[in-house]
């Protein structure tokens, strides 16, 4: 879907921001919001770019800057650090990526994120809008490859 | 371990996604009925019920839904928000109702509408639940499909319409009035209270804002009645309350069970005891916003009340355990750290603040170090006393309740 489908979906009502971002976000190959894209969506709901980019760069799960095809969302919140605070440095290491960064091969980056109220069957992480859990670095190495294979 | 369920009552019983399923389990017919009930019965019933916002803090639902029907009760519009950002960690509560019985928590939004006089409700789901966000959106579209969200409901002369709006990861949002403004459209910083949400709320409407599990209560009450809801549970905290357990437990959950229930019950019957065979060290109640305990309080009944009465809290009803080789430093260390990454840095004690909590927490792990325990404790107070929102008076909540059980200059 186009940025322009997407946005006509909406009313033209601010309450719908964060649901138009992030459905762009969503549909776009680097998992991010383009400035363009910003530009038309700020016309859509007659905001200046400044207030838009204000709420952008606020919230945690939009970027403003080209991501990997898959989004690695390590919890960093406490239940999960208490059952197994491996999983970062594991990635980070098996990667080649400091937190925040993207493979060369641009297709996964490495972020945290709190909690995702999986704490029952900790640790857990998100990939893209899946959530994973009870994950250890065996689960996490299959999952990366089936990714590297799609 | 005995569960009484009300706001998980279908849980497995009924296929979340089937409207009929929820129909045939009586579903929507406590709504069918309040319509045609005068509004203040239904808020005396609330009232008398005794039901406390199962969000965090509380706060009597009977109050919050009388003003908010009071506040200007000739305006067209009003507004019924649930609060379904649920990100204090330790917590999964909401997720589980959204999952497993979403049409409930519209028909308690929907009663609540009808009791305040509302027209509109959203519900403001945290960006990362996908599933409970593909379930309340299919629960609305069969609902409108049936007249049940629409024009005159039951044939009555009350209109409403629910609609889905979504967080992007930011736990302050969670926080009623900043997740007013994130509603709107607008950066996740909180408003100065009062005005309150029910004199000027959403657009700046009255608004009546409830968590998921508050509004799940609504139709049980309703149809049972005040008296049977008072009955279950404590005294001042009458009810059910779903806990979260997760940790160092053999079997880690969910479960609803009526208040007053005690951590002991909780980690040893239902949680099936420490894993490992290890022994208990500590608990912590209610989140990162919450407060550490150690045996000594084992057998203090849970509720809001009561553990206030001890200077703990309750809160979200996560339960965090720690095993005797866990420390719990460490997971200060962590909610001191959570609490940086999600203050909003709007305020100067809040921002300076959780930075000046972590570099003591640093002192604390690399020697013996009293003075900056000290030092630790009276920061978060003076933040807890300065900070322009509740996020900032938290950290004094798990900082001075470690402190109290355990020797955190020791990193215990
Ligand atoms: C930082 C912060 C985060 C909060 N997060 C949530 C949340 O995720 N869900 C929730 O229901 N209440 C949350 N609350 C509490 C709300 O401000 C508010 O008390 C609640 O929505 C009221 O609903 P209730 O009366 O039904 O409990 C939070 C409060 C603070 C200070
Ligand atoms: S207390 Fe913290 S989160 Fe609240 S307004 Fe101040 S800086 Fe923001
Ligand atoms: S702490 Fe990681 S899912 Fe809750």
């Amino acid at each position: 879907m186009s940025v322009k489908e997407i946005i006509s979906k909406y009313p033209p009502e601010k309450s719908y921001l964060l649901m138009m971002l992030q459905e762009i976000q969503n549909n776009n190959e680097k998992n991010y919001i383009p400035e363009d894209a910003l530009q038309n969506v700020a016309a859509y709901l007659n905001m200046t770019m400044g207030s838009i980019y204000g709420v952008v760069s606020y919230y945690s799960m939009l970027s403003l800057k080209p991501r990997g095809k898959y989004i690695l969302r390590v919890c960093a919140s406490p239940v999960c650090e208490l059952v197994d605070d491996s999983l970062l440095s594991w990635l980070t290491e098996q990667l080649n990526v400091s937190v925040g960064g993207t493979t060369v091969d641009g297709l996964f980056t490495l972020e945290t994120t709190e909690c995702l109220g999986r704490c029952a069957s900790a640790p857990a992480i998100m990939i893209n809008n899946e959530t994973y859990t009870n994950i250890n670095t065996a689960r996490l190495e299959t999952l990366i490859s089936e990714l590297r294979m799609k | 371990m005995k569960e009484t369920r009300i706001a998980l009552a279908n849980l497995g019983k009924i296929r979340p996604e089937s409207i009929e399923d929820y129909l045939e389990s009586g579903g929507y017919k406590v709504l069918e009925k309040a319509v045609t009930i005068d509004p203040e019965s239904l808020t005396k019933e609330i009232e008398d019920a005794g039901l406390r916002g199962r969000g965090g803090a509380g706060f009597p639902a009977g109050t919050k839904s009388r003003f908010s029907r009071l506040s200007c009760d000739i305006c067209p519009e009003k507004y019924v928000v649930c609060n379904a950002d649920e990100g204090e960690p330790g917590t999964f509560k909401d997720r589980i109702i959204m999952e497993n019985d979403p049409h409930l928590l519209l028909e308690g939004m929907l009663i609540a509408a009808y009791i305040i006089g509302a027209s509109k409700g959203y519900i403001y789901i945290r960006g990362e639940y996908t599933e409970s966000i593909n379930r309340v959106s299919a629960a609305i579209e069969q609902a409108r499909e049936r007249n049940i969200l629409g024009n005159k409901i039951f044939g009555s002369e009350f209109s409403c319409d629910i609609e889905i709006r979504l967080g992007a990861g930011s736990y302050l949002c969670g926080e009623e009035l900043t997740l007013l403004e994130s509603l709107e459209g607008k950066r996740g910083y909180p408003r100065i209270k009062p005005p309150f949400p029910a004199e000027k709320g959403l657009f700046g409407k009255p608004t009546l804002v409830n968590n998921v599990e508050t509004l799940a209560h609504y139709p049980s009450i309703i149809q049972n009645g005040a008296a049977w809801y008072n009955h279950l549970g404590t005294e001042k905290s009458p009810g059910t309350k779903i806990f979260t357990i997760s940790g160092k437990v053999n079997n880690p959950g969910f479960l609803e069970v009526e208040t007053g229930v005690t951590l002991r019950e909780l980690i040893f019957d239902f949680g099936g005891g420490i894993k490992d065979g290890k022994k208990f060290k500590a608990a912590l109640l209610g989140g990162a916003a919450g407060t550490f305990v150690d045996e000594s309080m084992l057998d203090v009944p849970l509720g809001y009340d009561t553990l206030k009465e001890k200077n703990l809290t309750l809160g979200s009803g996560a339960i965090m355990i720690l095993d005797e080789d866990d420390s719990v430093t460490k997971v200060l260390h962590n909610a001191l750290r959570f609490f940086k990454h999600e203050s909003c840095g709007k305020c100067v004690p809040c921002r300076v603040g959780c930075k000046q909590l972590l570099i003591l927490m640093d002192r604390i792990n690399e020697e013996y170090d009293p003075e900056a325990v000290q030092a630790l404790e009276e920061e978060a107070k003076y933040m807890a006393a300065t900070s322009l929102c509740p996020l900032g008076q938290s950290p004094i909540l798990p900082i001075a309740s470690a402190k109290r059980f355990f020797n955190i200059a020791a990193a215990e």
